[in-house]
């Protein structure tokens, strides 16, 4: 049995496999199976496999679908993929997407049967368009095989997929905001609860899950829940597809166990610091994930270590930021993607980052003011979770946080080099 | 209810709301900018952050959004504490960074809840050090100012543009925080309630235009507490006037009947009082044409020509009762016309008869914001009675509502309700004779002729109710239709009937009177049936229950020659045919006409006297409800200028009449004598109080305490101050020298609201019993009708459809109706004329749009551009009412189009 | 926007039967507002005033609404851009990358800054959030096409195949 479930069947080129070889490789047998039980046993199995979300959140999978009314059959479910990964310095779900796109189709044949949705949807980042052009064509092999459409694999299911692709946001990947994108809105998030589960897209019971997460599902369901806990190192389930970006010696995407320390993956995977540079602090899981540092290299990476470090798994892809990178530097590129990128909803993430960003701005040129870390610091206590509408600008102060405390000299030279040089 | 912990202490609050509402309820202050009482929740703002405890023991508490957290029992919340109200603080500085500092050229200015909430939370110092951004602004028509850097990005303008009130043109454009809240192009609002604008948004971005061109501030703008006139349904106005021109008007709310909003006619029709048009002097027409005259000339000149003659009176469905009455009581009721050409009588008779001796009470407006399904026959609302479209448009979201107490979703969580609505709405059915803007909300919408529409309703009723009159040779489809109606009205809560004069249509009264004793017979709870009908005008209802005979009646009278004719605010050509009224006139020893405006009864008039208008008059109207509301004066005009009773008084002096009414030298003496002499109108005295009444031992005050340069006003003119105009007709002053804050008893003498920190119109939470609710001290009027179940079915179903050209009245939401039309802002909003055919008639003949087609109507015939109506039947032309040169009055009449052949 | 150029704008019958597509696609066809508009770039370009004007009476979305979406969503253009539009990618790992001098090249090599478009019309230069091509940063995409690692010395090389 496989330790890489989900990028075996990936191609060092990544030409994806036609329907034929990935029936031959095994695909569409996780479907079968599941065809063959009742669909609440699939979130069951989800559960006792603890797969957690891979988008960010580590939501627990199987608890997230029980929350679906399955006696519900006034309207439509849905079940919907999220494929916008925007996030800076993640890259993961592109691979699964180009490299293997029966997989996704199937997860979410799957996954759609399991909650009893009968359309899917496949939310792409517009800029995916080569994964678009694959998705395509299997999608049509599929359903020219009778795999998508009325009455699959003459179960008495029927399952529509459609892929939507977007027109660029990185809100749009916040799951609620992802539904008002797809019903043709502006991607402004909506207040839970209620959650999706009940009150989703257009009104109705929806269920919204990371590319890597479904892709997970139909292994489960083949082989087993004992398979998948043990494919990991700690109490979350299976393997992660970490990432390495910045200056490393061989930055990419590699399937692990999940709990894998930093260490191993940084140094044995990404290949370790270029020459010349040194390593100095890292973003576990992308743009919106706290800074870890030096001391912090023996962290296992699954959710419940890093969260304990003060940070978030995130999406696993870091972003290594090295010994000749400032900080200031750093942070005013990350807020000034996080100000672009506010949906423009809520005050403080609206109002709140475009400031953050300016007086990044000013430090970075050297012109930071005194009381210029005072105001950041309010705006990390300002910006926080339940203080913003969603999870964007949290998001967004807890690498601004993390470094006003790690690299705090670097602000206080932003702001000193002002005050020599005559300004105030 | 629930009780919650503020701070320590216990208050009870509704478990319904939200914490937010119930701080407010409990006078509290607690910023917020996203929230609106009638929009509801959607946490945008985070204004309203309050620290939430779990328990006694929890020392940290989380923050929370209070109008997003339930005011469930045992909820504890602090407002005090450091860091909820630091993070209120951050919220104002963050909106600041990009607020403009033109407070002081700003029209919001003194009235912005931004302004109150800044204060409120204690931003004063300026830290953000970089530039604003800016932004153009765009041309929205003759109603709303645009002034985007304001912008505070609450959403509240789109939520209740879009969502509220249905409309299209208006959205949110751009992200992060560059968004931006207008058209996708310039060009005027096209939503009806547009003029909402400048209420609902917090602070100077949609600004109320007319006002600002002639600017005055809230502070020193004279109010009074009015009813608006520009159609049946009575909504609350609060005019504001200074240097004798009246600026603008606001909404005042009722808790019955108009709630937080007006439509743009009412908003906006007010400026006719300023009109060039106005009548200031009285005049005669002597052998050398018009004379302006002194008032007492004037009338001794007509005293002697009355000699030997006797007197008519026509009253007038837009003039308040006491006019009426004053006019009834000079002429004698035997000689008392109500001014309302017969068919519109028979019409607005039978209203009255359906609403008083029918078995089903008539909501107020507000209520009917609770069926929970309806039934549209015949009218199209918006255009006849706005502001009911508006409730209307309400009334679909009850499905909604339910479904989210399913789910546990409060109904004040707007965002996700309006989710629900999706697959969740009320049913609302039209059957109407063209497309209208309800159309969005209903059911499904039935286009069909007038005759075709009362028989559908017949149907309905009988399919409801065997007993009900069948109509006879009813296509299948039409009562499949009617079944299907039928059974959806049987299985509401609150089943609701909407119907009126819009179409002119007797027939159609029939049929919806029908409906509803139909669903009072089977319903378990009957009382929960309504039936709400529109009418012509204002104070038509008032007409009805004064009675009079009709305008035909009284001009053939006329004719017979030797009498002295008295026309109060009619102006009869919109009325009569213009030959008949001319005969008339000729026939008679002189016309005495009081009005407001120069019209072609004016014209023709022997003497004229300028009548008040509703802002220079007290009055009572008596709206589509049966609701008795006073209209307070707001200023005093020039002193030649009268209120109409007042003119008949003098009238009656100096024609030396017998009556009581020559001892009247106020107000409440007319609405004692009438009250007395009209049973039906007896309840018009509870309308709002007595003149002696007095507000904690004072008048209320016209003008609010901040009132300023009241001394040196008229400094230009002369040194010498004048002494503030007296009141003797009301318990008000015009002055500020009156009771003018919050804990007014008496919610019908409140010209507009403030209170210490709330200068916006938010205010009104604190003068409300209830948040949304009625006022303290119950909602503003009287009720005048109950039903009295003494009638029947109505019987006669009429026949299908006879063959030929059909001419239909029109109304159009602008310029149909008189006083608005005459209204800058509204003008620049009328069309010019045209006449409505159906689309297929276009296409099959290839034509367009704008092609000139000529109308036959008996002796009279139009030449106008075309425009197609979605719906309007093949054989059917539509007129716009009061915008052609055709006899509205005859409308529906057989006619004749010809138009260009195909090409 | 006057009613003769909003007339003079004709949707093609491929523009249509995209929409049309797009829209049945959801419970709401109203969803597919912001297919309806990319319908039309894809094939124009960009969206001009006539074109969303054309969409929302094809389509019954109002026009409002159809401008609060595309100004809302970075890739819908409302403005003409260049025969092929290039984007730089400005976030993290690109600008840790070597994304300055990247950018500096290539302002510099077609001369305009960000937002504009080569006298030529043969590019537009527009930056864009993280690509996704963290892997091969500083990365660049111009059209449908990724290029990564770009280095500043390499620009005239990837620039070549477009015309
Ligand atoms: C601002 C923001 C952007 C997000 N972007 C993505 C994304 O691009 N892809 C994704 O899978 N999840 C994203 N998420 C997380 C989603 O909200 C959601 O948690 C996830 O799709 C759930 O799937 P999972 O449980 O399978 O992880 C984002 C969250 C936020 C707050
Ligand atoms: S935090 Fe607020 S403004 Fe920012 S993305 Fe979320 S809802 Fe939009
Ligand atoms: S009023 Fe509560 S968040 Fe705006």
């Amino acid at each position: 049995m496989s330790t890489t479930p989900l990028t075996e069947r990936i191609r060092a080129d990544r030409t994806p496999m036609t329907l034929e070889e990935y029936r031959a490789a095994g695909g569409y047998d996780g479907l079968h199976q599941a065809l063959a039980m009742a669909p609440t046993d699939i979130t069951a199995l989800l559960k006792d496999a603890n797969l957690r979300g891979r988008g960010g959140a580590g939501f627990p999978t199987g608890l997230k679908w029980s929350f679906v009314p399955m006696d519900d059959n006034t309207g439509l479910k849905y079940i919907i993929c999220n494929a916008d990964e925007m996030e800076p310095g993640t890259f993961k779900d592109r691979l699964l997407l180009e490299g293997d796109p029966h997989q996704m189709i199937e997860a979410m044949i799957v996954s759609g049967y399991a909650i009893q949705a009968n359309v899917g949807y496949i939310f792409l980042r517009g800029e995916y368009k080569l994964a678009a052009q694959r998705l395509r064509t299997a999608m049509a092999e599929a359903r020219e095989a009778g795999l998508l459409g009325r009455n699959v694999q003459g179960s008495g299911f029927d399952f529509e997929l459609y892929l939507h692709t977007s027109a660029g946001r990185y809100i749009c990947g916040e799951e609620t905001a992802l539904l008002s994108s797809l019903q043709g809105e502006r991607a402004v998030p909506r207040a839970k609860p209620p959650f999706p589960q009940q009150v989703g897209l257009f009104g109705r019971p929806s269920v919204v899950n990371n590319v890597e997460t479904l892709c997970n599902v139909p292994h489960i369901v083949r082989e087993g829940v004992d398979w998948f806990r043990n494919l990991s190192h700690s109490e979350d389930g299976g393997t992660k597809l970490y990432g390495a970006s910045g200056r490393v010696n061989n930055p990419g995407v590699y399937e692990l166990p999940i709990g894998t320390p930093l260490r191993e993956v940084l140094e044995e995977h990404a290949g370790g610091m270029k020459d010349g540079y040194q390593f100095k602090a890292v973003l576990p899981g992308g743009a919106s994930t706290p800074m870890l540092t030096r001391d912090h290299l023996d962290l296992a990476l699954d959710f419940d270590s890093v969260g304990k470090a003060g940070s978030r798994l995130g999406t696993g892809t870091l972003v290594v930021i090295d010994d000749r990178t400032s900080i200031v530097g750093l942070l005013r590129n990350l807020e000034h993607f996080f100000a672009q990128e506010s949906c423009g909803w809520c005050t403080p993430c609206r109002d709140g980052l475009s400031w953050v960003e300016k007086i990044l701005a000013q430090m970075q040129a050297g012109a930071g003011q005194p009381g210029d870390i005072e105001v950041l610091e309010q705006h990390v206590r300002d910006l926080g979770p339940g203080k913003a509408f969603c999870a964007h600008a949290p998001g967004a102060v807890g690498p601004l946080d993390t470094a006003l405390r790690y690299f705090r000299d670097e602000f206080e030279q932003a702001i000193a080099a002002h005050a020599t040089a005559g300004g105030q | 209810m629930a009780i919650i912990y503020v701070d320590g202490r216990p208050i009870e609050a509704d478990e319904n709301t939200n914490l937010l509402q119930a701080c407010l309820q409990a006078g509290l202050d607690l910023p917020y900018f996203c929230w609106h009482p009638a929009l509801g929740s959607v946490g945008s703002c985070r204004q309203c952050a309050v620290t939430q405890y779990q328990d006694e023991n929890d020392d940290q508490g989380q923050l929370v959004m209070a109008c997003m957290t339930p005011a469930a029992e045992g909820t504890r919340i602090t407002l005090a504490d450091e860091s909820s109200s630091d993070f209120r603080a951050s919220i104002i500085e963050w909106m600041m960074t990009n607020h403009p500092h033109d407070c002081p050229v700003c029209e919001e200015g003194g009235e912005c809840h931004l302004q109150d909430m800044t204060v409120m939370t204690g931003h004063n110092y300026r830290r953000y050090r970089f530039n604003k951004r800016t932004f153009r602004n765009q041309d929205l028509g003759p109603f709303i100012g645009h002034e985007m850097n304001r912008c505070i990005t609450c959403y509240r303008c789109v939520r209740f543009y879009n969502d509220y009130a249905g409309g299209t043109d208006l959205a949110a454009l751009g992200q992060r925080n560059q968004v931006y809240f207008g058209r996708h192009e310039d060009g005027p609002l096209e939503n009806e309630f547009s003029g909402n604008l400048a209420e609902v948004c917090p602070t100077g971005v949609f600004t109320d235009k007319p006002l600002g061109e002639r600017y005055t501030r809230k502070w020193d703008l004279r109010s009074a507490p009015s009813v608006c006139t520009h159609c049946s349904l009575g909504c609350n106005t609060s005019p504001g006037e200074r240097y004798g021109v009246l600026k603008r008007v606001q909404n005042r709310y009722n808790g019955d009947v108009n709630g937080y909003f007006l439509c743009d006619r009412g908003r906006f029709g007010y400026d006719f009082v300023n009109s060039d048009e106005r009548i200031r002097r009285p005049r005669m027409r002597g052998p050398d044409g018009r004379t302006d005259m002194d008032a007492g000339e004037l009338l001794e000149r007509m005293a002697q020509m009355a000699e030997g003659t006797s007197l008519i009176g026509i009253g007038s469905p837009r003039a308040s009762v006491e006019t009426n009455f004053a006019l009834q009581q000079l002429v004698g009721e035997a000689n008392f016309s109500t001014g309302l050409s017969a068919a519109e009588q028979r019409r607005v008779e039978l209203a009255r008869e359906i609403l008083a001796e029918g078995p089903v009470a008539t909501p107020p407006m507000r209520e009917t914001e609770n069926a929970d399904a309806v039934l549209v026959l015949g009218e199209d609302v918006t255009a006849t009675a706005p502001r009911l479209a508006l409730s209307l448009r309400q009334s679909v979201r009850n499905a909604g509502f339910e479904r989210a107490a399913e789910l546990q979703v409060p109904s004040w969580r707007d965002a996700t309700v309006r989710e629900l609505e999706r697959h969740h709405r009320s049913p609302l059915f039209q059957v109407v004779p063209w497309a209208t803007r309800l159309d969005d909300t209903a059911r499904y919408n039935l286009y069909r002729r007038p005759e075709a529409i009362a028989r559908l309703g017949h149907a309905v009723a009988h399919a409801i109710d065997p007993d009900a009159p069948e109509p006879v040779g009813l296509s299948a489809s039409e009562a499949d239709h009617a079944a299907d109606i039928a059974e959806t009205l049987k299985q509401a809560q609150r089943p609701l009937v909407v119907s009126g004069t819009g179409a002119h249509s007797e027939a159609v009264l029939h049929a919806a009177a029908n409906v509803a004793r139909a669903l009072h017979r089977c319903h378990a709870q009957p009382e929960q049936v309504g039936i709400t009908l529109t009418l012509p005008e204002a104070n038509s209802l008032g007409q009805a229950l004064l009675g009079g005979e009709d305008l035909d009646t009284a001009l053939e009278r006329a004719a017979a020659g030797g009498h002295t004719l008295v026309v109060a605010e009619n102006d009869l050509a919109r009325r009569a045919d213009g030959d008949r009224v001319r005969q008339a006139f000729r026939a008679s020893r002189q016309v005495i006409v009081l009005d407001h405006l120069e019209n072609e009864t004016t014209d023709q008039a022997s003497a004229v006297l300028p009548a008040g208008t509703f802002a220079e008059a007290d009055g009572t109207l008596v709206n589509n409800e049966g609701r008795a509301q006073r209209f307070f004066q707001v200023f005093e005009p020039d002193p030649v200028i009268q209120e109409s009773w007042r003119w008949l008084v003098a009238l009656a002096w100096s024609l030396d009449a017998e009556t009581e009414m020559l001892w009247w030298s106020q107000l409440d003496q007319v609405i004692e004598t009438c009250s007395r002499s009209c049973p039906e109108l007896g309840g018009i005295v509870d309308a709002a109080p007595r003149a002696d009444h007095r507000v904690q031992g004072l008048r209320a005050a016209r003008e609010p305490a901040r009132y300023s340069g009241r001394t040196a006003m008229d400094a230009a003119v002369s040194v010498h101050e004048p002494g503030p105009p007296r009141d003797e007709d009301t318990p008000m002053t015009f002055t500020m020298e009156g009771y003018g804050g919050p804990g007014h008893t008496d919610p019908n003498l409140i010209a507009t609201t403030w209170s210490p920190g709330w200068n916006s119109e938010q205010s009104v939470n604190k003068f409300q019993a209830e948040i949304n609710g009625a006022m303290a001290g119950g909602n503003q009027g009287r009720r005048l009708i109950e039903p009295a179940g003494a009638s029947d079915w109505y019987p006669a179903v009429p026949e299908e459809d006879g063959e030929g050209w059909r001419a239909l009245p029109y109304h159009a939401f602008f310029g149909s109706e008189e006083l608005s039309a005459a209204s800058g802002p509204i003008r620049e909003r009328v069309a010019e004329a045209w006449l409505g055919v159906a689309p297929e008639v276009l296409e099959e003949r290839g034509l367009d749009e704008g092609t000139e087609f000529e109308l036959r109507l008996d002796d009279v015939s139009v030449r106008l551009p075309v425009r197609a109506l979605e719906g309007l039947a093949m054989d059917c032309v539509a007129v716009p009412v009061g915008l052609t040169d055709l006899p509205d009055h005859r409308l529906p009449a057989d006619c004749e189009l010809i138009g260009p052949e195909a090409n | 926007m006057t009613a003769e150029r909003i007339q003079a704008f004709v949707l093609s019958d491929e523009e249509k039967a995209d929409i049309d597509a797009e829209m049945s696609h959801y419970e709401d066809p109203g969803a597919a507002s912001v297919e309806a508009l990319m319908a039309v770039q894809q094939r124009r370009g960009w969206v001009s005033d006539e074109a969303l004007h054309a969409v929302a009476a094809y389509s019954g979305i109002p026009a409002a609404q159809l401008e609060g979406v595309a100004t809302f969503y970075n890739l819908v253009f409302r403005q003409p851009v260049g025969r092929h539009v290039i984007f730089v990618c400005d976030s993290v790992s690109c600008w840790l990358c070597g994304y300055d001098d990247l950018v500096q090249s290539l302002c510099a090599k077609l001369d305009i800054d960000f937002g504009q478009t080569t006298a030529d019309g043969r590019f537009t230069l527009l930056p864009s959030v993280c690509l996704g091509n963290c892997d091969h940063a500083p990365a660049l995409m111009i059209d449908d096409d990724h290029h990564g690692p770009v280095q500043a010395d390499e620009l005239d090389r990837v620039l070549e195949g477009y015309s």
